[in-house]
């Protein structure tokens, strides 16, 4: 049991590192996991391409930078001119995003839709879709390979099938010390950014006219028809909204991470599902909540267990609560949620 | 939508005049479904006949080697072996996700397993006879679905198929960490079935007998003497032998498949998926039987996994990413879950299109994903739905129209 006493010390010494740097991809995760549950609280569908619409976002950064670097803008990787230069990107990533998710709900899922298919079949037809998307994006030199691109699109271009990395290298700086860990502006923009968003989503939901249209079709989609709530607006303002959380997400896992590749989307999603899941899919604090937990759960494991384990140790988490909590965390309810 | 089936209405169906004059054009959709109930209708003998042949030809198509079919980019003998493994792995997802309704996303696992047994056992830690491996492979892997099932059967629907995907992850992610296991770099040198008859000492074993292959380079089938098959002979080129291994498993899985559909156990699975709590009034204990699928669908599993590690002859974590369970699942759904002639068909869809199209290089993922999109779309109930199915479709239409009928009659 030496292993287990290692990684114990090796938590306990770096506790707040481990903590905060979780809190910071849990905040990712949720930001995405948002999607899956809003999609699955009123279609009770799986929306398995949601992970493209995430990997949209994240070149939609790149290509963004990579624009604003031709034009002659200097890219600054402090102060507030780098702020202004993610807005801008965060707007580029979660445009893209929605407009991939609505054109997801469009072709994928709502000929299925109107013939009361079976779920199953949704969930192939996404795949096929997520598939598609994924190797549009892969393939993007070859496809957009005639076009007699400027030198600096060539660079966004080349070698698609590789990571692509931000052309800026960001450089965390520290402003306070937490407990021995140097807590860096990075990480407060990070887990600040996606709680002003899932904060600003829940109000939404919560408050506005279309945000309880929203909740009406999830509880009862034939009571919310009869009621004069186009089913349909509804269905596509929630893959908007996912979109952009999906979107957002993307911009801060950029800023975090660095790079993205075209399939980066798959192991992210996974996780964001397993994160809804976790929280209680269709509750939409359930997918903050279940985020947070599994971002920080995950590096807490491994730092017990060592880095390779980390994803095991999330799905067992996850298989340890739904054992004990079926509907997860917070329990099943975008329906439920108060007005 | 009412799952009973209005029976007057398929009667009267079958009542209408069949000679007349030719009507309008019959669509091929129509056409296809025709021709399945001809099928269905033969004589027993009859059918039988038919599938020995089919079969008979199955077994022969690798050394026919039909132009336009067979794959210009790959070894067609290889593609077989692949097609028939997914179809094995069909037929046991089918029974989990097509019977008894539980959405299986980590079925690469029980395939993973399967495989990795017959690794350590014939070459990591043990050096046994491939043939010896099998019934322990296939045992351990059923043992582990029987784990996986019994604490996760009782979360229902979506939950069971992110557990799942997780289940299938841990023991892809377990190979990779695991030093016993071979770690990331894999375990060579897997034993292979044993020729029949074993080689002499030092030697190549030449077989039983050795058969050519037809070569069409030349538009008319000519006998290939240069390229022959020894009947039995499990080596490193030819894969043909492999191809006649799997595609009796294959066989032997269907038949039982057949028998288990018509008993007590299938008609439990079907009462199970269609309304779990009317089930469980009735008497059926559901949450064995959905166990019972479980451990089923893991012990054909296992049987591909053991397959495919043996005709390898290199198993290592990269050969069972969760991509592999989500093709498994197309291959279920595509061709019509719950029809077991649906599984292969879907197999046949996903093992063979992409190889194929290889010509197509880096198109042909993308090309592949449209496929199952526009397949999804068009055909949501797969390409051969389960008669029952097919039949409850066919009547909903029927009245539907009808009431149409009424209301604009009114």
């Amino acid at each position: 049991m030496g292993f287990l006493i290692d990684g114990f010390s090796q938590l306990a010494d770096n506790f707040a590192a481990y903590t905060i740097s979780g809190l910071a991809l849990g905040s990712v995760y949720a930001l995405v996991a948002l999607g899956y549950t809003m999609v699955y609280g009123v279609l009770q569908l799986i929306n398995f391409a949601h992970s493209e619409v995430f990997m949209y976002g994240t070149f939609a950064t790149v290509f963004v930078m990579y624009l604003m670097q031709s034009a002659g803008l200097e890219l600054a990787a402090t102060g507030p001119k780098f702020i202004l230069i993610m807005l801008v990107c965060l707007l580029a990533a979660m445009t893209a995003s929605s407009l991939i998710a609505l054109l997801l709900e469009r072709v994928a899922y709502r000929p299925l839709i109107k013939r009361d298919a079976p779920k199953l079949v949704a969930l192939i037809s996404a795949i096929g879709a997520s598939f598609m998307l994924a190797e549009l994006m892969g393939l993007r030199g070859k496809i957009l390979g005639w076009i007699d691109a400027p030198a600096w699109a060539e660079q966004y271009l080349a070698r698609s099938r590789d990571v692509k990395s931000l052309p800026i290298d960001i450089k965390p700086v520290t402003i306070m010390n937490v407990f021995g860990y140097d807590l860096t502006n990075i990480d407060l923009l990070v887990i600040f950014s996606a709680l002003l968003m899932m904060f600003a989503l829940d109000q939404y939901v919560r408050r506005s006219r279309m945000g309880r249209a929203i909740r009406a079709v999830a509880q009862n989609p034939e009571a919310a028809a009869l009621m004069g709530v186009n089913s349909t607006r509804v269905v596509q303002l929630t893959f908007l909204l996912g979109g952009m959380m999906a979107g957002a997400a993307a911009t801060l896992y950029m800023i975090r991470i660095g790079a993205t590749k075209f399939d980066v989307g798959f192991v992210l999603g996974v996780k964001a599902f397993t994160a809804a899941v976790l929280g209680g899919i269709g509750n939409l604090r359930g997918a903050l909540l279940g985020g947070l937990v599994l971002g920080v759960a995950e590096n807490w494991g491994s730092a017990f267990f060592g880095t390779e384990w980390k994803d095991v140790v999330a799905f067992v988490l996850l298989v340890l609560i739904l054992l004990f909590r079926p509907t997860g965390l917070l329990g099943e309810a975008l329906g439920k949620a108060r007005a | 939508m009412s799952n009973e089936i209005p029976n007057v209405e398929v009667n009267a169906d079958r009542l209408a005049p069949v000679s007349g004059p030719p009507s309008a054009p019959v669509s091929l959709r129509t056409r296809l479904s025709g021709f399945g109930d001809k099928i269905a209708g033969l004589p027993k003998p009859v059918k039988i006949v038919l599938m020995l042949l089919a079969a008979l030809l199955a077994y022969a198509l690798p050394l026919i080697n039909p132009p336009f079919i067979s794959t210009p980019d790959t070894d067609f003998g290889g593609v077989l072996f692949i097609v028939s493994i997914y179809a094995l792995v069909a037929l046991g997802l089918n029974i989990v996700v097509g019977y008894a309704g539980l959405l299986d996303l980590g079925y690469v696992g029980f395939y993973a397993i399967g495989a990795y047994v017959v690794a350590v056992l014939t070459s990591q830690h043990g050096s046994w006879p491939w043939l010896a491996t099998v019934p322990v492979a296939v045992a351990v892997t059923m043992l582990s679905g029987v784990l996986l099932g019994a604490p996760t059967l009782r979360v229902r629907g979506d939950y069971l198929a992110i557990v799942t995907l997780g289940f299938g992850e841990i023991i892809r992610l377990t190979a990779v960490n695991n030093d016993w296991l071979g770690a990331a770099a894999g375990i060579p040198k897997v034993g292979k079935p044993s020729s029949i008859p074993p080689a002499p000492e030092g030697q190549v074993s030449q077989g039983l007998f050795q058969i050519p292959h037809l070569n069409w380079d030349t538009g008319v089938p000519l006998i290939d003497t240069a390229r022959n098959t020894k009947f039995l002979v499990f080596g490193v080129i030819d894969i043909v032998p492999y191809y006649w291994l799997a595609l009796t498993a294959v066989i032997l899985i269907l038949i039982a498949d057949v028998l288990i559909k018509d008993s007590r156990v299938g008609r439990a699975w079907e009462a199970t998926r269609e309304d779990e709590d009317a089930a469980e009034l009735m008497g059926v204990p559901t949450f064995k039987f959905k166990l019972l699928a479980f451990a089923m669908g893991a012990f054909v599993g296992g049987l591909a996994g053991s397959l495919f590690a043996g005709r390898q002859g290199f198993v290592s974590p990269q050969s069972f990413p969760i991509l592999l369970s989500i093709l498994f699942l197309a291959a279920v759904v595509v061709g019509g879950q719950g029809n077991r002639w649906g599984a292969l068909v879907g197999a046949v869809i996903v093992g063979y299109l992409p190889e194929r199209f290889r010509g197509f290089e880096e198109w042909r993922v993308a090309l592949f994903g449209l496929a199952l999109m526009v397949l999804a779309i068009y055909r949501p109930q797969g390409i051969l739905p389960p008669r029952t199915r097919a039949r409850a479709l066919k009547a909903a239409k029927t009245q539907e129209a009808l009431e149409e009928a009424g209301v604009s009659n009114a």
